[in-house]
């Protein structure tokens, strides 16, 4: 089923929402705005917003450290997530997870682990919550190239297509763990083709292409919608910086230049959206409005961040249990 | 006070050059030695791709439990790995190997089997990276026994102690302190310079008070020494080294010397490493005790990402000094 | 429940397609020879037991195919991990049986000295390097092995023996890429015995068959009839061949079934599976009286056969009667085998 009219702009909206979020984020870091360690999406918008569109509102999600994008593309408000990023008090985790740990549950989102491949279990639990619970609710699970090597991606998937747990497995591969290539840490490079051993399909899709993988993903879903079970999902795509903002790589390049200038200007997700549109009845001035709009809504997510207090230190103790109680050793 | 060295020969290092260094040196003089770990090419590992090759330098997929396991395996079987867990927070994934594995083969088959590896991972805090990052798990493992444990705190006792866990036939986990890796210090060149597993350091002598410090507590606890020593009280630092086997002797002598100790941890207070501590001085010290012992530690909480929330949690000079005139 | 059957092909016309490795008329005897080794040193274990005379084991009585076709394939010095269900492997691989009775009684003539106890029989002298009860855990220690053969240059290989509730353990995803991205000389065998305690495989995988997980990895993946010590042999020969050339790992699948309860005198509430298909694995596939037909069928005398079982029976006897006979370790020396060198340790009072 491919993108409606109306799913197509919002396509638009949402990976420019990321790239400029990303491009604002990265400048702020490197201004000493935000601190800690800031891994970006860029490159990688079209895989994540042609995955999360397919979902419905109350379809839940798991994502990474690289976890800016994921409530970006679920359709969630830019102004806590930025005021995270500073360790305001009003972040979406009131500046107690940060840039790796993006997890607004108000879109469903309910875990961006930093432990590699530690949200995989997760989503299958949330699937099965969600069978046994009997709604219709989906569970999409993101994770890269580097998680698929972990042990918890053979227990997870193995239990999803076990019990047709309604779980979409969905791989942002842009082909390096950090610098480690496929070739030198999988045993054989194709992630799809793991589905097999556990008894699901699995499906490989371009990443770059936010149709394509929307389409994808919307069978997925529907399978997993009908009580069929699981899909491991492929999308090969592209990270155009390092693994984290200023990560400093010595000795020779773990990746040809040649590969990354290629990405960036042939193999840009928003730019092959966007000359798609044009070709598909959208005028430049209906983009360029979301544009504007999408710039302002960075902007004001940046005024907020920046006006917005940092937590008090007396709330430290502040959500460690569901309610309070006698905290020892506060010395 | 630093252990005598074997050569006059010294250098300027830092504690994380220290660590290249050492396992440099170690491999050199064994070809057993193998390293196992993720991105070793770049993180800290890249100047051993310039003498070894991918034969003994093996760069793993993120696999945790998997890869240590295999190091395990490969000690079984006459190599000496060394198997670098990166960040402290991903030991976790590993512990099963670590814990049910590696402590226990030599035991459980009654000696036949021999456990010659070194697990490396590093602590990484008060630098906003958030809860599932910023993990000190000493506790944890001290807890299993078969399993020796160093957290040295400057570049000498790095390179000393990392040389020796990789000679040592048990299992070493050794945690490295990110805090700790620009410091800097004249440290031997000798190729046998270790320094022993199972002591602790004086690092500073003094009278009134005992400081034990544990890893990368230590520049705090000298700074507290320092602000103390302003205001007449004479302070001896220890340095513990190695958190398992204890260096009960050290600690107890100090303690017969000055009757008082505050221990310096940046663990969480529960089940903590100065918790240990505490317990066995005041067991077997008891007599020479004129004041209770204190803990300066995390407290028990998650560690949050925003700074504000963060860098108070650590111990200071300031808390240590308090803590100190608290026992006076 | 519907019984399981699993009828493979006639012997000759696997011969035929060249699937069966025919073993020398020694190779057959000594198979022979150890496999009722492990059934006989079971049945007794498990008497001696069951009278209190040690707690507990897990019985591998039915693996033994399984176990001697994959140990005879293996030279001396090849490793060995294993499992739990530790009994059959040091015995296939050639060991004496007196230490590990001895070890079951917890003597301290005991292959471990009396500290590690059935779960983990584990003979050093005849490669083994674990036997580890924790289910997966010895997957990455035999890939390990498989490093140190690599990184030294020999020719050995590493045999890891596991069942078909560790094949959805992490550690088996983990170690099948780590030994297939440095093409390791690991062979992964799995005993698989249709049953984890009492969850069949199609109540715990995604799909039934272990060995299909093998092209995930980009290695190869056979299924065996596990009852078959031929096409069990055959197989494995095969697989530690291309290890021992450096063509990296395999995965094999040796379909077997245990004749006893996961472990002694565990009450089963619920049946799991019916009698119908217990009987018939006992009575049509016991791999002890398949190869015994096998045998003869191929001339071997039976007296021949006889003599093996009398033998057997009189060393399973002597191994009893050593480890009564043995002295039980010296409370005083718990702390022995901690670490490689002794060390001054807390002042905790020896129990």
């Amino acid at each position: 089923m491919p993108l409606s009219q109306a799913l197509k702009s919002e396509a638009y909206r949402r990976m420019l929402r990321i790239r400029r979020f990303e491009e604002e984020g990265t400048r702020l870091f490197k201004e000493g705005a935000i601190p800690g360690a800031y891994h970006a999406s860029i490159g990688q918008e079209a895989a994540i917003v042609g995955a999360c569109l397919a979902l419905n509102d109350d379809d839940a999600m798991t994502g990474t450290h690289r976890s800016h994008g994921h409530p970006i593309g679920k359709g969630a408000d830019l102004k806590p997530l930025m005021a995270e990023l500073m360790g305001k008090a009003t972040g979406i985790c009131k500046g107690r997870g940060g840039s790796m740990h993006l997890a607004d549950n108000s879109v469903g989102i309910v875990s961006e682990s930093a432990i590699v491949g530690g949200g995989i279990p997760l989503a299958t639990g949330v699937a099965l919550s969600a069978k046994v619970r009997k709604t219709q609710q989906v569970c999409l699970c993101f994770f890269g190239d580097g998680a698929v090597n972990q042990g918890t991606f053979h227990e997870s998937l193995n239990m999803g297509a076990l019990w047709r747990l309604p779980v979409i497995y969905f791989c942002e591969n842009n082909g390096y763990a950090i610098t480690t290539s496929l070739a030198g840490s999988h045993g054989q490079p194709s992630i799809a083709a793991r589905a097999e051993a556990y008894g699901m399909p699995g499906s490989v899709v371009d990443g770059q292409d936010v149709a394509a993988v929307y389409e994808v993903t919307r069978e997925a879903v529907a399978r997993a919608r009908r009580g069929e079970g699981p899909t491991l999902i492929e999308a090969k795509t592209y990270r155009y910086d390092e693994h984290n903002v200023g990560l400093l790589i010595p000795g020779k390049p773990y990746r040809p230049p040649e590969e990354v200038e290629e990405y960036r200007t042939r193999r840009d997700p928003i730019t092959l959206f966007r000359q798609r549109l044009v070709q598909e009845e959208f005028t430049d001035a209906d983009l360029s409005a979301i544009e504007r709009e999408v710039a302002g809504t960075v902007k004001d997510a940046i005024r907020f961040a920046s006006e917005s207090p940092l937590p008090e230190p007396e709330s430290l103790f502040d959500y460690m249990y569901s309610h309070p109680i006698g905290t020892p050793g506060k010395r | 006070m630093s252990p005598p060295v074997t050569s006059a020969a010294v250098r300027e290092l830092t504690y994380l050059n220290a660590i290249v260094e050492a396992q440099r040196e170690e491999m050199l003089r064994d070809e057993r030695v193998i390293l196992i770990g993720e991105n070793i090419d770049i993180y800290g590992g890249a100047p051993l791709f310039d003498t070894f090759d991918g034969k003994r330098l093996r760069n793993v997929p993120i696999s945790e439990n998997g890869f240590t396991g295999m190091g395990i395996g490969a000690a079984l079987t006459g190599l000496r790995p060394i198997v670098d867990l990166t960040i402290a927070s991903f030991v976790y994934l590993a512990a099963d190997q670590i814990i049910n594995q590696a402590a226990k083969l030599r035991y459980m088959t009654g000696g036949q089997l021999s456990v010659p590896i070194v697990f490396r991972a590093c602590t990484y805090y008060n630098i906003c990276n958030a809860a599932q990052h910023s993990d000190r798990p000493y506790p944890f493992f001290m807890n299993a026994p078969g399993l020796k444990i160093v957290a040295p705190a400057t570049p000498a006792d790095m390179k000393g102690l990392l040389k020796a866990a990789v000679r040592d036939d048990d299992p070493v986990l050794v945690f490295e302190d990110m805090s700790l890796w620009a410091r800097k210090e004249s440290v031997s060149t000798d190729p046998d310079f270790v320094v022993p597993i199972g002591k602790a350091d004086i690092k500073r002598a003094g009278n009134d008070v005992t400081i034990v410090s544990i890893a990368g507590c230590l520049p705090k606890a000298l700074a507290a020494a320092d602000a103390l020593q302003a205001q007449g009280i004479s302070v001896e630092v220890i340095d513990l080294r190695t958190l398992v086997p204890l260096d009960t002797e050290t600690l107890l002598k100090s303690l017969g010397k000055t009757g008082r100790a505050v221990i310096v941890d940046n663990s969480h207070r529960t089940g903590s490493v100065a918790s240990e501590v505490s317990a066995v001085m005041s067991e077997e010290g008891f007599e020479s005790l004129r004041a209770p012992i204190r803990r300066v530690t995390v407290p028990a909480v998650q560690i949050p990402y925003s700074a504000a929330l963060e860098k108070p949690l650590y111990p200071s000079a300031e808390r240590i000094v308090a803590a100190v005139k608290s026992i006076l | 429940m519907k019984p399981l059957r699993q009828g493979p092909p006639t012997k000759s016309a696997r011969a035929a397609a060249g699937e069966v490795q025919r073993l020398t008329r020694e190779l057959s005897l000594e198979a022979y020879r150890r496999m009722v080794r492990i059934r006989r040193f079971e049945e007794e274990a498990m008497r001696r037991a069951m009278a209190g005379e040690f707690s507990g084991m897990h019985s591998s009585s039915g693996h033994e195919a399984a176990i001697v076709g994959a140990c005879l394939a293996l030279r001396d010095d090849d490793y060995i991990t294993g499992t739990h269900r530790s009994h059959g492997h040091p015995i296939g691989k050639g060991a004496d049986l007196k230490p590990l009775m001895a070890e079951l009684y917890g003597k301290a003539t005991g292959i471990c000295k009396g500290r590690g106890g059935s779960m983990h029989l584990a003979d050093r002298t005849v490669g083994i390097i674990g036997e580890s009860a924790i289910v997966g855990g010895g997957m990455p220690l035999a890939t390990g092995a498989g490093l140190s053969i690599q990184v030294r240059g020999t020719d050995q290989v590493s045999l890891c023996f596991f069942g078909d509730g560790a094949a959805n353990q992490g550690t088996f995803g983990e170690s099948l890429n780590l030994s297939a991205i440095w093409k390791l000389p690991v062979i992964f065998f799995c005993e698989n015995n249709l049953y984890a305690i009492s969850t069949p495989v199609a109540q715990s995988h995604g799909q039934p068959h272990i060995a299909l997980r093998a092209s995930g990895y980009g290695m190869p993946g056979v299924i065996v009839d596990g009852q078959d010590l031929e096409e069990v042999y055959a197989a494995t020969v095969v697989a530690v061949s291309r290890a021992r050339k450096g063509e990296g790992p395999t995965l094999i699948e040796a379909k077997t079934y245990r004749f006893e309860e996961h472990c002694l005198n565990l009450q089963v509430p619920i049946p799991y599976r019916t009698p119908q298909e217990l009987e018939h694995h006992k009575s049509e596939r016991d791999p002890l009286v398949l190869h015994r037909r096998e045998m003869l069928e191929s001339g071997i005398a039976d007296t021949q056969i006889d003599a093996i079982e009398r033998e057997v029976a009189a060393e399973v006897a002597g191994a009893v009667t050593f480890a009564r006979q043995s002295p039980w370790p010296d409370p005083h020396e718990v702390y022995d085998y901690l670490f490689s060198n002794p060390i001054h340790y807390p002042p905790e009072p020896a129990p």
